[in-house]
């Protein structure tokens, strides 16, 4: 009787607890070690060497549209919280700094507040970086990798501006930042939406662009607006500074960005304190720029390129999955 | 009432949005790798029943609508109001014909209904998924006809027309779905 009424208590617990198990089935799983493999054979074929820099740092990136996770010690230590690292590109580009040559990295990165279908707050970042390349060079490269992961023999690239004109009949570079609102409360509901002008293309690009490039399989987006560089270099086309920057789109869905590696260890100080008076104006915290990536910057990087992967959605594409939880062991909502 | 933020955005979820009350029925986070991120938000409008599509940044909050689904028992008509009661406190509600709506043709006296309530008053009434009425009205049935083949008209006591067997005869009580209107069976045979 005892028995019976302990059962009965605790069968509702064990039937809410489903999501023990993992996103994916067996068969993506294996299809998942085949493509980390995959990556490595294709980067040691080419002789990049892997390394594994460290996921928890004193510093985070300056970037405002990126939150990195903090580690706090034990609460009485009065050692300061670390950072996550949220890309291995600050110590990929300290190894290269001091001579290592091409490098890849394989592993996970963290983002906070990065949680939907196609986004998860840690997931697995392919990033590596090429001596000497130019950015078509790297494009060249990034792909004949995803190419055959995805059994797609060619890709084809659009700028920024051809898609904004293409779709919107605007000008990215030149139009007043009202005609970018205007443009997008004319196709989307938005209530009180307040953006700045690089928010107002964000949004056309994430709500407008993105479906309109879902037919064009892979897709290299080029010349970001100069302020959209990040940490790229930015060249003058026709007059116009753009970011020499590109975005791999695949069937609209976003699994890569390379830069042309910014040396200018000043212009990087520059571009940090821009960060800086966005998240000011945001009302989010400030970010210190890692003084050994400006040390490093300063001793000299050598002129390269690199790009940054998103492997889960790779192998979401690959398998032709609609949500990660299909492609991870365990997406967040299952951790 | 609490304020809820985009990355607490549920399925299910009611807020208040440009004063209307509403229900989330999807939430999807959109983010440039390098860029703002978004969440396109799908609600529908619990007075009129619109879905909307609306984009918030990221982090941007709703107040929670103050909107609670409560079982009660339909009272009587007015004329002009539907009346409610809750059982357990006997506290009475009274819905006008935009709060009742379709429901009002299956609502029979004392029956349960979900009567969702807006800051206190019905802002929509759900009537049992099941009723049993009786047939105030149908041609007479024509003899030798057996469950097989043909339907006809039949006008309920509440004024609700459904389709019926033609066997089926005035002043019998029959069961409905009221979620498709349909005829299921003769009541109280089973």
């Amino acid at each position: 009787m005892i028995r019976a009424l302990v059962n009965t208590w605790r069968a509702p617990a064990r039937a809410e607890m489903s999501d023990w198990r993992p996103g994916m089935d067996r068969a993506a799983l294996q299809a998942r070690a085949r493509l980390l493999s995959q990556l490595r054979e294709f980067f040691t074929r080419r002789g990049v060497l892997e390394v594994d820099t460290p996921l928890l740092a004193s510093h985070g990136v300056t970037d405002p549209a990126i939150e990195p996770l903090r580690v706090f010690s034990a609460p009485t230590s009065s050692a300061p919280p670390l950072f996550l690292q949220s890309s291995p590109e600050f110590f990929m580009k300290r190894l290269l700094a001091a001579g290592s040559g091409d490098i890849y990295q394989l592993g996970p990165v963290f983002r906070r507040g990065e949680q939907g279908s196609r986004h998860n707050p840690e997931f697995t970042m392919l990033e590596w970086y090429r001596l000497g390349f130019s950015l078509a060079d790297l494009i060249d490269e990034v792909g004949q990798l995803v190419g055959p992961c995805l059994g797609r023999s060619s890709w084809e690239s659009a700028t920024y501006q051809e898609l904004f004109l293409d779709v919107l009949d605007l000008d990215p570079h030149t139009a007043a930042t009202e005609a970018l609102e205007h443009a997008a409360r004319a196709r989307l509901d938005l209530g009180e939406l307040a953006l700045d002008r690089d928010g107002w293309l964000d949004l056309l690009m994430s709500h407008c662009i993105e479906p309109k490039i879902a037919g064009r399989g892979l897709l290299f987006v080029t010349a970001y607006p100069a302020s959209q560089a990040a940490l790229a270099c930015c060249t003058e086309v026709d007059g116009q500074a753009v970011a020499d920057r590109f975005e791999l789109y695949v069937d609209g869905v976003e699994l890569a960005n390379g830069y042309r590696e910014l040396q200018d260890p000043r212009e990087l100080e520059r571009r940090a304190d821009l960060d800086n008076a966005r998240r000011r104006a945001a009302g989010q915290e400030e970010r210190v720029l890692d003084p050994r990536l400006l040390a490093a910057l300063h001793h000299g990087l050598p002129s390269c390129s690199g790009v940054a992967l998103g492997v889960d959605r790779l192998l979401m594409k690959q398998l032709g999955a609609e949500r990660l939880d299909d492609v991870m062991p365990f997406s967040a909502p299952r951790c | 009432m609490a304020s809820y933020s985009t990355n607490e955005f549920r399925s299910g979820l009611k807020v208040m949005l440009d004063g209307e009350p509403c229900s989330i029925l999807e939430n999807e986070f959109v983010k440039p790798g390098k860029g703002q991120a978004f969440n396109r938000v799908r609600l529908r409008n619990l007075k009129t029943g619109r879905v909307w599509e609306r984009t918030f940044k990221s982090g941007e909050s709703l107040e929670g609508a103050d909107v609670m689904d409560v079982t009660m028992e339909y009272l009587y008509n007015d004329g002009e109001f539907w009346h409610f009661m809750e059982p357990n406190t006997y506290e009475q509600h009274q819905a006008d014909a935009a709060a009742v709506g379709d429901a009002g043709k299956w609502l029979k006296e004392q029956d349960p209904c979900e009567v969702t309530l807006y800051n206190g008053t019905p802002l929509s009434v759900t009537p049992p998924n099941f009723v049993e009425l009786e047939i105030v009205e149908t041609d007479p049935g024509l003899k030798g006809d057996t469950a097989q083949g043909g339907s006809k008209p039949a006008t309920l006591s509440t004024g609700a027309v459904v389709r019926v067997p033609l066997f089926i005869t005035q002043g019998e009580v029959i069961r409905v779905d009221t979620r498709s209107g349909e005829y299921v069976a003769r009541a109280g045979k089973s």
